[in-house]
């Protein structure tokens, strides 16, 4: 892609740091639809949450009579001490059974739901990685990889967490409520209210906080997004940031970045403080002045202490599950952001995918035609391809040259199908390359891209990238041809070296030589090189020529170059400007008319300025 | 896909060679330190108010928390015994408790988690200056992504810690404060009920280890697997490319699965505690049940004081449960701490003398007396090295790799110590000048120019600040980055993608040209590109290098031979040492390595010509 940058990588859809409530009724209902698919663990995980409900408010129940009985025998004197110390027992026995029954349902709930979210989030991942395999380099064109991994990674488990973080405390916390206000309204309805009372405003103050927290916290991720991105450029270009002195410079854009990103942790911190201190206050204005007014019936004897110990019970029983309704509400908030960006990608429909009649590409020959292609990248965009039509026999090999933004790396993206033509049509052994299967034709055009990407494995792995089960025989085959074997040979454990990230330790020659020996390996049926031997010294790349011409003796081969010495042997080269073909023929029929061609020609035999050391030559050279 | 699938089942008898996703390796946990700890209190003692004020309010906060139970079960107490007068003081007992509770609270977690943001970015300013001043070897060994993990990950696992150190300190007392006015209200129940303190802590001793092994594991799986996603992204197009996209499927699914595997196995390990604690509770309140009640029952216990200690048994398993976590945090940090002290540590090897000099007003020569360097010391890569660059020389460097030609250019901007020998510049010795100075007389252009994100201004600006907008231009004019940049769209203001993603390597490469040129230095180091980039932008790079080499005092790792050729001194290395030096002419007509250099890379595209045209006269011309 080195000569038509891609057009305008703009900012990712949806960056802004908000929650967007109103998507948050159908991004939810989405992530519980995904929940639903395992019904069984959702009634397992209602069930459990309802039990450890009614366990745990047996609890203040059981506490009320332990005081009474105490109480009455105080009263009864020691003619029921028999009767009232085997209450006790039961009492205590119960109270065991309640709190272990409590915890163990509570915790099953908590498992199965724990459970129940990774199982969602696992199909999530994989839906994802594999959407994104399917997505056509438009896509990725558009959107930063770095985005996606966002997306994939924080934004994925955002959405996970909904399931444990919301669904299930927020059912174990509407259960333990309606609980208790049919126990405590049922018994005591004064006490209930006033008991009670805390609960709204303590709700609504910690709903509140969990969603602007998260707000905050959006904030504070960008800031600090900003803020990584500062460090990692002063890392990576330490070496410009020495040589022009820049310390101070840079020391002033790390404290601009990490002062914002300090004004919202402030502010998020404050937040927080604020809604406890609410909730906090709220629940002891409830708790005294139920203890006041319970004290008061109790002294009136309209009421026995027991009751009144059962409702402060009650009250420590709801105190830490209403404080869960921020963190409720804060993984609502994080849910239906990171959802709604998730499921942003996994709505969109590839572009380029298989027709619903596509058959699997059959060339005995092998005849790759374009036919009066045309093509733009976006429909008000301007065209990147105007009308081109060449044919490639078999055995034969067509040479494209042009400017940076002619659209030689168009043609070569065109063929395997990563994007669609926009007029026109592209055949090998005359089907269109959208009527065959992608697999099947991928499979057939083997593409070599100018900047090789190499994964952070071993040698052999990358070589073996686009046929993992050739024989060793085969890799070292191609290795050979890409003249890269020897190298290798030399690596500390030959073809079970690891590359490095993204091939740091190998020379950009070497890189596209390793990026020619992948292409090889799987044996395509058409072969396109784009720009694919630039790094390459001429030496080296007229041998990787000659080796490969061996190779592919029988196949179409397409040569994209900027380099003539790559493409001038070509059977046919086309001169490319502005997505159209403004001269064709052979090297010598271009020179001969004089046009463009001729001049770069000229240009560049004539000046050798631009010919390349590389370093590894050299190195062979010197040695 | 479906085309690709059964041909696998076919090969199914051989493992294919591929693999996805690497973990990271760090260890999470760390031994308690005490060394490490009174190193971040060091980052602590500037606000030593704020600190001492937040460990009072929390102080504060315990206590109240202690008497508010305490101050019910009196109420309720009095409301058994008929004691109105006693009913009504507890209650308002309770309420100034409460309040105080409150306030206190919000104080302590206001301060202390305000003050651990701010200890954190201290911190993290100290390593990120200190990267900024540690010598370029430890960054070439250091990867980039490792840095970023400790300057993000190991510091904010400080922030777990600092945010809980009131909380640590509220969580004793707490405990203390509840042992204390258990075994005030009553010793016999106290002891019982506070028995099952110990249980709950050996239990969670046993469980800790299995508990954090999980943990460890859970981690480690997602981490694999976010780095295999990572991967696939980044390479999605030779995925696509290649057809992996089944295979990947498949690799990424493993993953995923075993993810899943771990997580739920966490999450088991953390649940097993929660029926523990909660039976213990039971256990708990079954005594105070029990003995509580005969205690009433023989008349040796208030009613109240039970009710107090049902109060107390429900709370005093969490500050254990806390401080249980709070180790886990704290072992935590203290692995991070011990990473950020590592990377604080390592010495600062160059740095500006007490009595060094600015360079003003001075030749601008390089020179190079007997130099020895090596990366390690016992393996010198260069042998003494001699050579001098007089005022405005373009002096190039050609050898093969490792010939050293980058460390004498790294030597000339003291981005290394010599071993022996010295460089001076300006005919001063670089050890005896300001480092400031230095970098702001010589401009450096790197191989692989570096664009920061910003508009194209910022960068060709960068630290020159100086520089006004007409500079900018007149410096893009010269060397011939102008025009592109104008049919960019928003001209100099257009920002560029990550690294200058959105413009070719050839554009890249002018505009680290003009930043070099806007700093206007007397000496110039280049370490050219060795990318090819198409004979259009060539042609303009060469035509911008003539004028960043105008006037100036030169350094060149020349690749292309237009540059070498045009060099007014070409200096050959090998091996660390000058093997020839002299003009092109000159060393061509020694026939030297040089020769057969130039005449490799040289004489291959003539080659071309002559096989392909039969044109001999041709080869000839040139």
């Amino acid at each position: 892609m080195s000569d038509s940058p891609p057009p305008a990588r703009g900012a990712s859809p949806s960056e802004s740091p908000t929650v967007d409530v109103t998507a948050m009724p159908s991004v939810l209902a989405r992530i519980a639809g995904l929940a639903l698919r395992y019904p069984g663990r959702v009634a397992l995980i209602t069930a459990t949450s309802l039990l450890a409900a009614v366990a745990s408010l047996t609890l203040p129940r059981l506490f009320g009579r332990a005081v009474d009985q105490a109480t009455h025998l105080l009263a009864g004197g020691a003619a029921q001490a028999d009767a009232a110390r085997a209450a006790l027992l039961v009492s205590a026995g119960l109270v065991i059974a309640a709190t272990s029954a409590r915890g163990l349902l509570g915790m099953a709930s908590a498992y199965h739901s724990e459970y129940l979210s990774q199982k969602v989030a696992r199909d999530l991942r994989i839906a994802f990685f594999q959407h994104l395999q399917m997505l056509s380099f438009g896509f990725h064109d558009r959107v930063h990889s770095g985005d996606l991994i966002t997306r994939g990674m924080l934004d994925l488990e955002g959405a996970r967490t909904f399931i444990q973080g919301t669904m299930q405390p927020a059912l174990a916390l509407l259960l333990l409520l309606a609980f208790a206000v049919w126990m405590m309204v049922s018994t005591e309805p004064a006490m209930a209210l006033i008991g009670l009372a805390f609960v709204p405003v303590a709700g609504v103050a910690m709903a509140r906080m969990g969603f602007r927290l998260r707000v905050t916290w959006l904030r504070v991720q960008q800031m600090m997004s900003a803020l990584t991105l500062t460090m990692e450029e002063n890392l990576q270009g330490i070496r410009v940031v020495r040589a022009f002195a820049g310390r101070g410079f840079e020391l002033g854009k790390f404290d601009a970045a990490s002062n914002a990103v300090l004004t919202f942790q402030y502010k998020r911190i404050t937040l927080r403080a604020r809604g406890v201190a609410v909730m906090q206050s709220s629940f002891h204005v409830s708790l005294i002045v139920l203890l006041w007014y319970g004290g008061r019936r109790v002294l009136a004897g309209q009421m026995t202490v027991g009751r009144l110990t059962e409702f402060l019970t009650y009250m420590t029983l709801l105190q830490s599950p209403i404080r869960q309704i921020a963190i409720i509400f804060n993984s609502m908030a994080r849910a239906t952001s990171g959802g709604a960006r998730v499921f942003e990608v996994l709505d969109l429909e590839p572009q380029i995918a298989d027709a619903p009649n596509a058959r699997p590409l059959v060339a005995p020959k092998g005849v790759l035609r374009f036919e009066h292609v045309d093509f733009h990248y976006d429909p008000r965009g301007r065209q990147v391809l105007s009308d081109v039509s060449f044919e490639v026999m078999p055995g034969r090999t067509l040479g494209i040259v042009g400017p940076p933004g002619s659209g030689k790396s168009t043609i070569a993206n065109l063929i395997p199908r990563f994007y669609d033509v926009s007029a026109g049509r592209i055949t090998i052994d005359g089907q269109d390359v959208r009527a065959v299967t992608l697999a099947s034709l991928r499979e057939y055009v083997g593409l070599v891209q100018q900047e090789a990407f190499l994964f952070d494995t071993s040698v052999g792995h990358n070589l073996a990238y686009g046929d993992p089960w050739a024989e060793d025989a085969r890799i070292e085959g191609a290795a050979r041809t890409a003249q890269i074997h020897d190298h290798i040979a030399q690596l500390p454990r030959t073809y079970e070296t690891r590359v490095g990230e993204r091939g740091v330790a190998l020379s950009g020659g070497q890189r596209q030589r390793m990026s020619i020996a992948r292409g090889v390996v799987p044996g395509p049926g058409v072969m396109i090189f784009d720009d694919s031997t630039a790094a390459i010294d001429a030496v080296t790349e007229r041998k990787v020529r000659e080796a490969l011409a061996r190779a592919t003796e029988t196949k179409a081969t397409v040569i994209i170059a900027h380099r003539l010495s790559s493409l001038m042997h070509a059977d046919e080269i086309l001169m490319l400007d502005e997505g159209r073909v403004v001269e064709r023929g052979t090297h010598a029929e271009l020179v001969a008319r004089g046009g463009t061609y001729a001049e770069l020609y000229e240009l560049q035999s004539r000046s050798d300025a631009g010919a390349v050391l590389d370093e590894a030559v050299v190195a062979e050279a010197g040695a | 896909m479906s085309g690709a699938a059964p041909e696998r089942q076919d090969r199914r008898g051989r493992k294919p060679r591929a693999s996805l996703g690497t973990p990271e390796g760090d260890d999470i946990f760390g031994a308690f330190d005490t060394g490490i700890i009174r190193r971040f209190f060091r980052y602590v003692g500037p606000h030593r108010r704020i600190f001492v004020g937040a460990q009072v309010a929390a102080v504060a906060s315990a206590a109240a928390q202690v008497s508010i139970p305490l101050l019910i079960g009196r109420a309720v107490g009095a409301v058994v015994k008929h004691d109105v007068a006693r009913f009504q003081a507890s209650l308002v007992g309770l309420a100034l408790a409460a309040a105080a509770y409150v306030a206190a609270f919000y104080l302590a977690e206001w301060l202390t988690q305000r003050l651990a943001q701010r200890v954190i970015f201290d911190i993290r300013r100290a390593m990120f200056a200190h990267f900024q001043d540690v010598s370029l070897s430890f960054m070439d060994k250091t990867h980039v992504g490792r840095i970023m993990a400790r300057l993000q990950g190991d510091v904010n696992s400080l922030q777990d810690f600092l945010e809980s150190t009131t909380g640590t300190v509220g969580d004793i007392v707490v405990l203390i404060g509840i042992a204390v006015v258990l075994l005030g209200l009553d010793v016999r129940l106290g002891l019982l009920t506070l028995a099952m303190l110990p249980v709950l802590v050996a239990i969670r001793a046993v469980w800790l280890p299995y508990s954090k092994a999980a943990f460890r594991k859970a981690r480690d799986a997602s981490s694999t697997a976010n780095s295999a996603l990572a991967e696939n992204i980044n390479g999605v197009r030779t995925v696509q490319e290649t057809r992996r996209e089944q295979l990947n499927f498949e690799l990424y699914a493993e993953k995923a699965q075993e993810n899943f595997r771990a997580q739920v196995g966490a999450a088991w390990m953390s649940g097993i505690m929660t029926p523990t604690v909660d039976f213990l509770t039971g256990l708990a309140m079954a005594i105070v049940i029990i003995v509580g009640g005969n205690a009433v029952l023989a008349g040796r216990l208030e009613v109240g004081v039970m009710v107090a200690f049902v109060l107390y048994v429900q709370r005093f398993f969490d500050p254990v449960r806390m401080l249980s976590m709070q180790y886990t945090i704290m072992q935590r940090a203290m692995a991070g701490g011990y990473r950020i002290f590592e990377v604080l540590d390592v010495p600062v090897a160059i740095k500006d003398k007490p009595d060094a000099v600015a360079l003003e007003d001075f030749e601008p020569t390089v020179e190079f007396r007997n130099v020895t360097f090596g990366y390690d010391p016992a393996r010198p890569i260069l042998h003494d090295i001699s050579f001098k660059v007089n005022p405005r020389e373009v002096v190039a460097l050609v050898g093969p790799t490792g010939s050293g030609k980058t460390s004498i250019i790294a030597l000339a901007h003291r981005f290394y110590e010599v071993d022996q020998g010295a460089v001076l510049v300006g005919g001063i010795d670089v050890r005896d000048v300001t480092l400031d100075s230095l970098g702001r007389r010589i401009a450096m252009v790197l191989q692989e120019p570096f664009l920061f994100t910003g508009t194209i201004e910022e960068n060709i600006r960068y630290n020159t600040l100086s520089a006004a907008r007409q500079d900018i231009v007149a410096a893009a004019q010269a060397v011939s980055a102008h025009d592109f940049i104008m049919r960019l769209p928003d001209g100099y203001d257009t920002r560029l993608g990550q690294r200058g993603r959105n413009i070719s390597v050839g554009q890249r490469q002018l505009i680290s040209f003009a930043r070099a040129l806007v700093a206007d230095p007397q000496i110039l180091i280049l370490d050219e590109a060795t990318a090819n980039i198409d004979s259009f932008t060539e042609q303009a790079v060469q035509k911008a290098l003539k004028v960043l080499f105008a006037g100036r005092t030169c350094m060149v790792i020349a690749h292309r031979l237009g540059t070498i050729r045009d060099a007014d001194r070409i200096i050959v290395l090998q091996q660390g040492r000058i093997l020839e030096q002299g003009g092109h002419d000159q060393l061509m007509r020694a026939g030297g390595l040089y020769h057969h250099l130039y005449t490799s890379a040289h004489a291959s595209f003539d080659d071309q010509v002559v096989a392909q045209t039969g044109d001999a006269e041709f080869a000839t011309r040139t």
